[in-house]
């Protein structure tokens, strides 16, 4: 088994797309929890991650300059990560497919954690 | 911790409502843009850590950390609601004011208020409901479009319009103005036309429809909580919906076929609803006025409190009716009072009053006017001709149920004119 990290990333139109009215608030959390239920059942679910404040800074560059961001910038924001177990990239990015924002236009990015082997 | 069933568009309508009582009616949108805001953050972190014990106290604590957010960050570029002028000047002020705006209390004042404000005497009643669904009910232009069978389109600009004469009013009706007791008619009105359209609805979706009736029941119990909205007239309104939603499950039969009344299961009708029903009867007869929805609820309690169809007092039931044709007549009440007729006079008694009613015109679209006097034929022995009636029916079914039923009944009268056809042994 290798773990993989998925990052989650939307814009505001798809998050809005997907929680725009309560009724499809409501369809978008059920398919959420249902999936997590699902990655976990099957023993998938390695760390359900952490959820990501939208309001943050970006800090960049020699100057180190700060901006406020990561939205203003960019189209999709990173929303969250959780963690997963899976034997190959193949199959977890397989799994991934259940990720509900991919219906109305968010993409999973899915990073294998690399393997120290000491 | 389970997602209860329609979580957000409870929690939509109570937010608002204490959202608008901070930022004002004007700023109605701001409201909503914060709602939404406060489900996308519940998205995120519920989906990590699970939906928490009370979820609506979470939602109003993200809410209320929004709105206290937006007071700090706009307080010089808008102006918010008047009615707590310098309340949200100050930091000393500022948090208490927003708390008291999510009191349990101060939230049913603004919901009443706000339905109040969606009966403007300028917006027509289909906008009226319109508005009321979508902003104290949380639904969305599409569901409600599916409800009234509209296209999406038409119901957004409907909303739309409302909202636009809702924000540039200064502030939410006051429960106190002058105005108070006309407005209450029109928010009765509309609650009544909103509970029709789930109960008599063409929608096919039944689910969609139970819903509204729900809502209605939810928004009139409003009324009856506010000593002045309350009253004999409300409480026969609470009484009509409790008695005919106690009905809604028995409407469908175990394959999910429309079932007449009639023919209706009397054991699914929900006891506890017709319990409050009838309570709710009782009480709104304190009053001197007799209303249509008096005598409406009066006619559901008569059907309610008989064990079937031949134990029904129907010499009581054509009275009511006869009562509501003197003081609200209209061809569907007409309609029904000619079946009750049948049921206590006769199959060719009915037809009479069928064929008698006057502007009779204005049902010529409606499936169950041509269906009431075929049942009436066939009941009098003519199938051929309650065939023809059917059939005449079924081009004018609003969905699928209405269709299959009509169907039915056409094969029903097939049979029987097959049955008195065979040739004698």
């Amino acid at each position: 088994m290798s773990e993989f990290v998925y990052l989650f990333r939307a814009s505001e139109a798809d998050q809005r797309e997907a929680m725009g009215t309560p009724e499809r608030a409501q369809r978008s959390m059920q398919a959420w929890l249902a999936w997590m239920r699902e990655l976990e059942a099957k023993g998938h679910l390695k760390d359900r991650g952490q959820p990501l404040d939208r309001a943050g800074h970006v800090v960049r560059g020699k100057t180190k300059a700060i901006s406020d961001g990561p939205y203003v910038e960019v189209k999709d924001i990173v929303l969250g990560f959780i963690v997963v177990e899976a034997p190959d990239l193949e199959q977890a990015s397989e799994l991934s497919m259940g990720y509900p924002m991919l219906e109305g236009g968010g993409t999973v990015e899915v990073r294998p954690v690399m393997k120290m082997n000491f | 911790m389970d997602l209860s069933e329609h979580l957000f568009r409870r929690e939509s309508g109570r937010l608002v409502a204490a959202l608008t009582r901070i930022f004002g009616v004007h700023n109605l949108a701001l409201a909503e843009d914060v709602v939404q805001d406060a489900f996308c953050r519940a998205l995120e972190v519920w989906k990590v850590r699970g939906v928490p014990e009370n979820p609506s106290a979470w939602l109003i604590t993200t809410a209320k950390n929004r709105a206290l957010d937006v007071l700090r960050r706009e307080r010089t570029a808008r102006t918010f609601a008047p009615e707590l002028g310098r309340l949200l000047e100050t930091e000393w002020t500022i948090a208490p004011a927003v708390d008291e705006a999510f009191a349990d209390s101060t939230i049913r004042d603004e919901q009443l208020r706000m339905t109040f404000s969606c009966c403007h005497p300028r917006l027509p009643e289909e906008t009226q409901v319109a508005l009321i669904l979508n902003i104290l009910c949380g639904f969305g232009a599409n569901e409600i479009a599916g409800a009234f069978l509209t296209g999406r389109a038409a119901i957004e600009k409907r909303i739309s319009r409302g909202k636009k004469a809702l924000a540039s009013s200064k502030r939410l009706f006051d429960l106190t103005d002058a105005e108070f007791s006309p407005r209450l008619s029109a928010v009765r009105r509309a609650l009544y036309l909103l509970f029709n359209e789930g109960y008599h609805g063409a929608s096919r979706e039944s689910a969609v429809r139970t819903e509204l009736c729900h809502e209605a029941l939810r928004l009139t119990a409003l009324l009856s909580e506010h000593s002045s909205a309350a009253g004999p007239e409300t409480n026969a309104l609470g009484a009509l919906m409790c008695l005919h939603a106690a009905r809604l499950a028995a409407r469908l039969d175990q394959a999910g076929d429309l079932s007449p009344f009639l023919d209706q299961d009397r054991s699914r009708w929900d006891r506890q609803l017709i319990v409050r029903g009838l309570g709710l009867l009782e009480r709104s007869a304190a009053g001197r006025e007799l209303t249509a929805y008096h005598l409406e609820a009066a006619i559901a309690a008569g059907h309610a409190s008989a064990s079937s169809v031949d134990q029904t007092d129907w010499k009581l039931i054509v009275g009511l009716y006869d009562q509501l044709m003197t003081i609200a007549p209209s061809p569907v009440v007409a309609l029904n009072r000619a079946v009750a007729i049948a049921q206590r006079d006769g199959a060719e008694r009915g037809i009479e009053e069928l064929d008698a009613i006057a502007d009779r015109e204005r049902l010529k679209s409606y499936p169950f006017y041509p269906a009431a006097i075929g049942e009436l034929e066939l009941r009098r022995g003519h199938p051929e001709a309650a065939r023809a009636h059917f059939a005449a029916a079924l081009p004018l079914a609003r969905n699928p149920a209405e269709r299959r039923f009509l169907e039915k009944r056409v094969r029903a009268c097939q049979t029987t004119l097959q049955d008195t056809q065979a040739p004698l042994e």
